[in-house]
């Protein structure tokens, strides 16, 4: 009923229709928040070539995803937070020894978690019968935004206030340590601290990026507005000031577009920073001569 | 009394054994360049001073005054640096790091500092330039700039004009030996074995074990000098 009385509409009118529902205005305000987050720390995660560990970690929170569905547990934060944080320090450490080849380690647990999550859902169908729609649910993130409780938009809220905190708190030490870990080590500094600090804000944001756009997509939400800031601008805080403008906007445009258009939320955030990549690359080269 | 005290230093990796017998001090004022091949250990030394590296055997001491705080670390540059979009104000300020404590953001004395340092270094025009974008010589300056910012008692330089040109690396021997008459200690690894006896007070040589220690005139009257001395100048000038 809700497509056929929205197709009667124009554009505008369309958007005002949406935003009457309450869902639909959870799912603007976490999507832009998950999108702040996610590219503040995207600059750090490219330079310090840990965009790999982002990878793995969404790969990992699939994994647990899975396992917390089949187990019916109300809120699948519980067990997904934790253990994502975990996997995300156990990553960190083994990334830092040379012995043992870091990406190897990372992709041999990214795709064991994968398989283990898609083995788990096969066998113990949770409830409903449309496994591959579950799947494709937990990997793209089709709709959960739209299915957002009172709780999950609070407990999403709350932990984008902390994670933007912490990192306004931690900037000046998050760029020492990007820059240059040996001299912050050198001057007595706990630069192992601050990775493992930075490892486990990475956790947090892959898990409440999950939300938006699916565990495959969200390295894509933190690593792309960096990329494109990082084409243009001079100064590390222009960077970060710039990728966080561009994901919000990228965030936003990319879900009133599938609101209004239906086309899948995730894939469309994706598309939209790609584009913006696109224009920046252009710029960078540009502005360059 | 002296800012460092090495006794018996053993380096290596995996349980084996680079470079030892490696005993010496460096005192105020000082200003020591550490020569050797390739792979002696230079590195890996000052890594040892700084505390970023355990030794296989011996003791690395801090004198009277000294604390990690004052030591200043020139690294060798990383390839995540070359292409890092930063001001080298930002750059330059961060060396105020360990003054932060638990304050999130640097004070006005850390950033007058920082401004200081600049000047000094000749960065002041080049402030809000992108550190990518600069010469091998800028950037040398830059991460000078910000081992200053942390210190002016010692400061430790690995290798700072690798890959520099000729008159550039003059002018950066040039700015190391004015900080050095100006009171800033200085522990310097070199591979240009000429400029190092030109313009250190003392020389370490390092190979298997520890070569040389002592001041520079010495040095040149020293079998170390004559046998591998030579030969490593004669290195630095085919390379």
């Amino acid at each position: 009923m809700v497509m056929v009385l929205a197709e009667n509409m124009g554009i505008w009118d369309k958007l005002m229709y949406y935003l009457e529902f309450p869902f639909v205005r959870y799912a603007l305000i976490v999507g832009c928040l998950v999108a702040l987050c996610s590219s503040l720390l995207g600059v750090t995660l490219v330079l310090k070539r840990y965009s790999f560990i982002g990878d793995g970690l969404s790969h990992v929170a699939f994994g647990v995803m899975a396992v917390a569905a089949v187990l019916r547990l109300t809120n699948e934060m519980i067990l997904v937070m934790p253990l994502t944080i975990l996997a995300a320090i156990l990553l960190l450490q083994t990334g830092e020894k040379a012995r043992v080849k870091g990406d190897a380690a990372i992709a041999m647990v990214s795709v064991s978690a994968l398989a283990i999550g898609y083995m788990v859902m096969n066998l113990f169908p949770a409830n409903s019968s449309n496994i591959s729609g579950d799947v494709c649910t937990t990997l793209f993130g089709s709709t959960s935004i739209l299915t957002l409780t009172t709780t999950e938009v609070t407990v999403s809220v709350v932990l984008s206030a902390v994670v933007i905190a912490l990192y306004v708190y931690l900037y000046n030490r998050i760029f020492a340590v990007t820059f240059d870990e040996n001299f912050v080590r050198a001057t007595g500094m706990p630069a192992r601290r601050y990775n493992l600090i930075i490892a486990v804000i990475i956790a947090v944001i892959i898990v409440l990026g999950m939300n938006l756009v699916g565990s495959l997509l969200i390295s894509a939400l933190v690593i792309f507005p960096a990329l494109s800031a990082m084409r243009v601008m001079h100064t590390f805080r222009g960077v970060v000031i710039l990728s966080a403008c561009i994901s919000l906007f990228a965030a936003l445009t990319g879900m009133l577009i599938s609101i209004l258009s239906s086309t899948p939320v995730g894939a469309t955030i994706v598309s939209v920073d790609l584009v913006v990549y696109g224009i920046f690359l252009l710029l960078g080269r540009i502005l360059r001569r | 009394m002296a800012y460092i005290t090495c006794d018996n230093l053993a380096l290596g990796y995996d349980g084996r054994v680079i470079t030892e017998d490696i005993s010496f001090s460096v005192g105020k004022g000082d200003y020591l360049c550490i020569v050797g091949e390739n792979g002696a250990g230079k590195s890996t030394l000052m890594k040892t001073i700084l505390g970023l590296n355990s030794p296989m055997r011996g003791t690395v001491e801090y004198g009277e005054g000294i604390s990690k705080k004052d030591l200043g670390y020139l690294p060798q540059q990383t390839v995540v640096q070359q292409d890092f979009p930063a001001s080298v104000y930002e750059i330059v300020l961060s060396g105020a790091l360990s003054n932060l404590g638990f304050r999130p953001f640097y004070r006005k004395e850390d950033k007058k500092r920082a401004e200081a340092a600049m000047e000094r270094m000749g960065l002041t025009d080049l402030r809000n330039r992108c550190y990518r974008l600069l010469s091998g010589g800028q950037q040398q300056r830059v991460l000078l700039a910000r081992a200053l910012v942390a210190t002016e008692k010692l400061l430790l330089l690995d290798e700072p004009v690798s890959g520099l040109d000729p008159r550039v690396t003059t002018e950066m021997y040039e700015l190391i030996q004015t900080l050095n008459k100006d009171g800033v200690t200085v522990i310097m690894i070199s591979h240009d074995i000429e400029m190092a006896v030109r313009y250190a007070s003392h020389i370490l040589h390092l190979g298997r074990k520890q070569m040389f220690f002592g001041p520079t005139k010495e040095y040149l009257d020293s079998d170390a000098w004559k046998i591998f001395g030579r030969a490593l100048d004669e290195q630095t000038k085919e390379g």
